[in-house]
């Protein structure tokens, strides 16, 4: 808020400067109104009826118009507005349903002037005419509106809306005898001040209450109107009927519009709800604002331009009880944070993608993903001089050609249908998974599945028929160089049990046992050149921290099989199942666990140290059951996740998160993991995969996934005999009150899964169909067509 | 779970008003036999109400669209004397029950359940066991609280507040609710709870104040039918007024002629009419205006005084003889009056300063789409509503009266309209009605036949019908302001 520019400009003698600036009111405001020399401005609330001075650097409380004794209900305002004839001169509507008159010229303290008691409930806007001095028009709840001569003790004349209650009227600023009126049930409604009886023409401009209108200030029949729908709309009245010129879609339902001076398509709008901030729009980009004032902490409910011909300064109330000015030019203009892309795909898989030219720049020094064969091919967009938004519309496009062949995604739909996500335990939906993407030859992939299993699955429950050859390299080679990084590292007793994960199978390191447990020494010597390049590979540096935790955690398990320990041959520091259930009575099982380094990768690359190191202690009854806390292992899977996603294989990323479910889920923070998810999903949708991509949705715990499948479940039909939609329900036609839908075999009604040939367009229940199909090849409904299903 | 089965006799069914209970421990051997319910409430003659039904195809239609259960139930059945009403009224109901929104279907009967029975509405408890159970429920849930997941049981705290005390609700609440971590409600799912919660308490209002009986085929089958039905006493459903009322005969109000009470009261309306222009009332005759009649509300004593049975006993009363306690806590907790809370003095709800039009709708509407509108239209249906008949006059102005009793639920609550003349409740509505009124709305299960029957007693049933939909909307929309109140304070 201290941004301190300051404006100053001339209009036709008279100077206005100032900045951006607020200042407390003691109350919420309910409406403001500037007086016509632009100098003072009136703040209307419930208890709140005050006049400030703006001055260049602050407003300056000038008058406090809520005097005597008791607050009365006659000063609790609804609206106010400052005459713009006659500065002394100001009119509140109450919430009573008062109008109030004040002259400030009056002597006393009390400036209160005449007291119009006719409407019967709230009057919610008064308005005064624009040039003639004495005429004032208010409208009411109770759907009355009533022009007061103010030289008069009552109303000259009451307009009766004959629809329901009155939210705005406003005076037309070109066309003297002309008002418009705004009506909660949607209607816009055009009157002659001379002519009481009957509107001059009515429409309805929004659907819901039209919370208020504004003539525009030079175009002579154009009046923006803003309703509770959240649109303004910008209507033209000059032709017989009236059009809708301009219609912006705000964001929250439209309290005030105002449009802005000397601008000709600018106007400003406020919201009723939830939003608070200030939009200025121009009308003929009616999806992102021109400028913004997000200064208010609570909903701005009165704005209003300061000078009548100064398009730079805005004045607004709030119910967070401040009054702010505000400058255009410190306004937030949130078409310059928004990065104009545009990304689609084309029949064949070719990608366009358009985004600004700055940004595509920037961008063309980055490395395209390696392995990916793309040819990208720029287009530039011919500027357009007729264009009102020339200077953001300069874009490039690139278009990404897919190669037939390089391009295929046959694994992902592979894969995509064939993985199981739940419904088993967890081991079997690993050992699946791996045996999927093995087939698939994504060897990396089925390693990260059988190390997830061997992670995170109760011992007991893996097979042992699997231990391979790794089992002896990992004793052999591993042995001498764990022995020193045990004596090393740790205390004698538990020095095994530090962690040593390799988090992804690593495609890229093919290489034989020992070189990648060679390496994880290395990696725990000099973690500190190590890890940029592959930090995700080795966590040892990561993980000191916990195993001091560990050795905390520990010990209890520990202790009973203290002495077996020592078994300074033991090659690996070992790795401890993360099982859901307290580790305690599964201490023995451990002995039973093999490694699961499947037969077909002998050069299975990162599980390898670890798998050996349960190879060794099945081989050598090296009872060390002690497990680690279950979220030991969890960085590094979030980590592998990560890493995952990160190369564009967001499908393992989701896998894995579903199938570990709670393992993980805590450790990945709820945005990352949505983000995933419709990425994923989005991919799914892509390939059409509909069934997986709705089980993904159902598996998912995040909330606002799994609400996708609640949204938008209606399925539409139309009726069979009169061709109309049904809307209610979907098997009666509320038209030919028929039931649309009989089945063909039972002759009832199908209320559920209608199933139905494409060629003779009979069907019925799908059980029923399924069944009768079984037995004979023609239509059950007689008609002698041949159907088929399947 | 015994039922009440083993050792009551048959009266212990029933719940018994104290004057018929002392009766029956003079003579224990009297017993009462239950008697057979007709029709479809047992305020109105059947006859009314079926005569009504059978030229109406337009109810069967609707019933055939909308109802969640597929077969015309009591409520509808007697709702049809008013069918545009009925027709808003089942929209938004089959919208909040079975169309998109973010709670899950057994989640939403669950919800009705919780709601119904801080009323202790067994009728609306056991259509919705039913439900629930149809839609997938987990039937141990209707074991009671303890055995739902948290999540639903933080929704304990803020059914009880909208309940009885909509006015207790603060952003706090809504705050517990929403921030939890693992159990917490998104705005969405709270604000689809809320309408629900908020449209249960009202149908239980018009429950008890229309006297629907029980559906007429109760299926033990579940063994969650509850047997007890509604805490009519059977003097009151035997159409029994032989003991008179003190309270209503006494004072001023005395039983006057039927139909010089209606003159009057078409009398008083004309007057206020003419009168309003002329007599012009200060503003702190309109504010104390609404204190009175804020305070007139506490002596406007409801249900159970009339039997002059003290009101522990009658918790008592209600907590054994029927089994909702389980989907309450608190059981206790009920209305107070708004006006009696002098050493707190929370502040009166200016409704000019959070509308329903304005700020309600756009907020329930952002956060549960749809329902604004359905919700919207329900109560402009319900307030402009008029056949222009007052009992046996026609083309009459109703408007003044309705409002009377929309803003009279409302100043029961605590919502001031800047633009009411209170005094007008005052003239309009008699004693008996608004003892009518407050208990329908506050303590509906304390309802009684003769309650019912005492107000505008020359009026027609329909009327009365009329009446207490707009209670009940009245009310929904009472608790819903609170309620969004409350959220619109949390979100900003």
């Amino acid at each position: 808020m201290e941004k301190m520019s300051r404006v100053t400009t001339a209009l036709s003698g008279s100077m206005l400067t100032g900045r951006t600036m607020h200042c407390h009111l003691d109350a919420p405001a309910n409406a403001i109104s500037v007086c016509r020399d632009a100098a003072q401005v009136v703040v209307a609330g419930r208890s709140i009826f005050k006049i400030y001075s703006i001055e260049e650097e602050q407003f300056v409380e000038k008058l406090n118009l809520r005097v005597g004794r008791k607050p009365s209900l006659n000063l609790s305002c609804a609206d106010v507005v400052w005459h713009q004839m006659d500065e002394n001169l100001l009119a509140t509507a109450a919430t009573n349903g008062v109008v109030v008159t004040w002259n400030l010229g009056r002597p006393s303290r009390n400036k209160q002037d005449q007291l119009f008691t006719e409407h019967k409930r709230t009057v919610n806007k008064v308005c005064f005419h624009p040039t003639e001095a004495h005429v004032l028009l208010s409208g009411s709840q109770d759907g009355f509106m009533k022009c007061f001569d103010l030289r008069r003790k009552d109303s000259v004349s009451t307009f009766s809306g004959q629809s329901e209650s009155v939210r705005d009227v406003q005076f037309s600023i070109r066309d003297y005898f002309t008002f418009a009126s705004t009506f909660e049930n949607g209607n816009v409604q055009l009157w002659d001040i001379r002519r009481p009886d009957r509107c001059e023409r009515m429409f309805t401009a929004h659907n819901g209450p039209v919370f208020c209108c504004d003539w525009h200030p030079e175009d002579r029949g154009w009046l923006a109107t803003g309703g509770r729908d959240k649109m303004v709309k910008v209507w033209d009245m000059t032709t017989h009927r009236a059009k809708e010129m301009h219609c912006v879609q705000t964001i929250a339902s439209v309290a005030r519009v105002k449009w802005r001076p000397e601008c000709r398509h600018h106007l400003a709008t406020c919201s009723m709800m939830v939003d608070h901030n200030i939009y200025v729009w121009d009308v003929r980009r009616p999806f992102v604002p021109a400028a913004m004032f997000e200064e208010h902490r609570d909903v701005t409910t009165g704005i209003a331009w300061r000078h009548p011909h100064d398009p730079s300064f805005l004045l607004s109330g709030s119910k967070d009880s401040s009054l702010c000015q505000h400058l255009f030019r410190d306004a937030s203009q949130p078409v310059e944070r928004a990065n104009p892309e545009g990304l689609c795909y084309g029949l064949f898989g070719d990608l366009a993608f358009a985004a600004k030219e700055s940004l595509v720049a920037a961008e063309s020094g980055r490395k395209p993903y390696s392995g990916d064969r793309r040819h990208p091919m720029f287009f530039k967009r011919k500027l357009d001089p007729a264009e009102p938004f020339a200077g953001l519309a300069s874009s490039a496009l690139s278009v990404f050609e897919m190669e037939p062949a390089g391009g295929s995604m046959g694994w992902f739909v592979d894969t995509a249908e064939r993985y199981a996500l739940t419904g088993r335990p967890l081991a079997e939906l690993c050992d699946h998974n791996a045996k999927v993407a093995r087939e698939l030859g994504r060897n990396q992939v089925a390693q990260t599945w059988t190390m997830l299993r061997i992670i995170y699955c109760s011992p007991g429950l893996v097979p042992s028929a699997n231990l391979n050859h790794s089992v002896g390299k990992g004793s052999t080679c591993g042995l001498p160089l764990m022995n020193s990084f045990n004596l090393k590292d740790m205390a004698p007793g538990l020095g095994s049990e530090t962690r040593l994960d390799r988090s992804k199978g690593d495609a890229r390191s093919d290489t034989a046992l020992l070189d990648s447990s060679a390496t994880l020494l290395t990696n725990e010597d000099n973690e500190e050149t190590e890890g940029s390049d592959v930090p995700t590979d080795y966590l040892l540096g990561d993980a000191e921290g916990e195993e001091d935790e560990l050795y905390l955690l520990d010990p209890e398990h520990a202790h009973p099989e203290e002495p077996e320990y020592v078994l300074p041959q033991e090659a690996f520091p070992l790795r401890h199942e993360i099982v859901d259930t307290p580790p305690g009575p599964e201490h023995l099982q451990d002995k039973a666990d093999s490694p699961h380094v499947s037969g077909s990768e002998a050069d299975a690359t990162s599980l390898a140290p670890m798998d050996s190191s349960f190879s060794l202690l099945s081989v050598s009854h090296a009872l060390y059951d002690s497990r680690l806390p279950p979220d030991f292992f969890s960085v590094l899977v979030r980590d592998m996740l990560r890493f995952y996603a990160e190369q564009g294989d967001v499908q393992m990323a989701v896998s894995v998160l579903i199938v570990l479910g709670e393992r993980v889920r805590k450790d990945i923070d709820e945005q990352t993991q949505e983000h995933w998810y419709t990425s994923y999903i989005d991919l799914l949708q892509r390939f059409r995969l509909w069934n997986v991509s709705n089980e993904v949705v159902k598996l998912s715990t995040s909330r606002a996934i799994s609400c996708l499948n609640q949204a938008s479940t209606t399925l539409h039909v139309n009726c069979s005999h009169c061709k109309r939609p049904m809307s209610s329900r979907g098997w009666v036609c509320d038209r030919c009150h028929r039931c649309a839908s009989m089945c063909a075999v039972c002759h009832h009604v199908v209320k559920g899964l209608f199933v139905w040939c494409q060629g003779c367009s009979h069907g019925g229940h799908l059980q029923h169909i399924m069944k009768w199909l079984e037995g004979s090849s023609h239509c059950p409904a007689g008609c002698g067509h041949l159907c088929e299903y399947s | 779970m015994n039922r009440g089965g083993s050792n009551a006799s048959a009266a212990a069914n029933y719940l018994l008003c104290t004057n018929c209970r002392k009766v029956l421990r003079k003579d224990k051997r009297i017993r009462v036999s239950q008697p057979l319910t007709r029709g479809p409430s047992a305020f109105i003659p059947e006859k009314e109400v079926v005569q009504a039904n059978t030229v109406d195809e337009r109810t069967n239609f609707l019933v055939e669209e909308y109802s969640t259960s597929g077969r015309l139930d009591n409520i509808t059945q007697v709702m049809s004397l008013h069918t545009q009403y009925l027709e808003s009224f089942l929209r938004s109901q089959f919208y909040m029950l079975r169309m998109d929104g973010p709670l899950p279907l057994p989640y939403r009967h669950y919800i009705a359940i919780m709601a119904a029975a801080r009323h202790r509405c067994s009728y609306l408890i056991n259509m919705h066991v039913d439900e629930f159970l149809k839609t997938g429920g987990i039937p141990e849930w209707l074991n009671g609280l303890e055995y739902v997941p948290q999540r639903l049981k933080n929704l304990n705290e803020i059914n009880k507040l909208l309940a009885h005390r909509p006015w207790l609700i603060t952003k706090e609440h809504i705050q517990k609710l929403v921030k939890t971590g693992e159990n917490n409600w998104s705005l969405p799912e709270l604000v689809h709870a809320v309408v629900l919660l908020a449209h249960y308490h009202a149908l239980a209002s018009f429950v008890f104040g229309s006297g629907i009986n029980p559906e007429r085929d109760p299926e033990i089958s579940n063994g969650f039918r509850l047997i007890s039905v509604n805490n009519f006493c059977v003097c009151d459903l035997a159409n029994d007024n032989s003991i008179e009322n003190a309270s209503l005969t006494g004072g001023n109000y005395g039983i006057v002629d039927s139909l010089s009470e209606l003159e009057a009261l078409m009398e008083r309306m004309k007057r206020l009419q003419e009168d309003r222009d002329d007599e012009e009332a200060s503003q702190e005759e309109m504010t104390t205006r609404f204190e009175k009649e804020k305070k007139e509300s506490l002596f406007v004593v409801s249900g159970d005084t009339f039997h002059s049975f003290p009101h522990s006993d009658f918790e008592d009363d209600m907590i054994v003889t029927s089994d909702v306690s389980r989907y309450i806590e608190d059981p206790g907790f009920g209305y107070e009056d708004f006006a009696r809370r002098g050493e707190e003095h929370l502040p009166t709800f200016r409704a000019q300063d959070y509308t329903w039009e304005n700020h309600g709708f756009s907020l329930v509407n952002r956060l549960y789409s749809d329902i604004g509108h359905l919700l919207d239209e329900k109560f402009r249906m319900v307030y402009n509503l008029t056949y222009n008949t007052m009992a046996t006059h026609e083309d009459v102005d109703t408007t003044m009266l309705r409002r009377a009793l929309f803003n009279y639920v409302h100043c029961m609550f605590g919502i001031r309209y800047d633009d009411y003349d209170y005094g007008e409740v005052n003239q309009l509505l008699e004693r008996s009605l608004k003892v009518y009124i407050k208990t329908v709305t506050c303590y509906p299960e304390r309802t009684t036949k003769r309650m019912y029957d005492s107000y505008w007693r020359q009026f027609k049933h329909s009327e009365k019908v009329h009446v207490n939909l707009l209670l009940m909307e009245a009310r929904m929309q009472a608790e819903l302001l609170y309620a969004l109140r409350a959220i619109t304070r949390h979100l900003t």
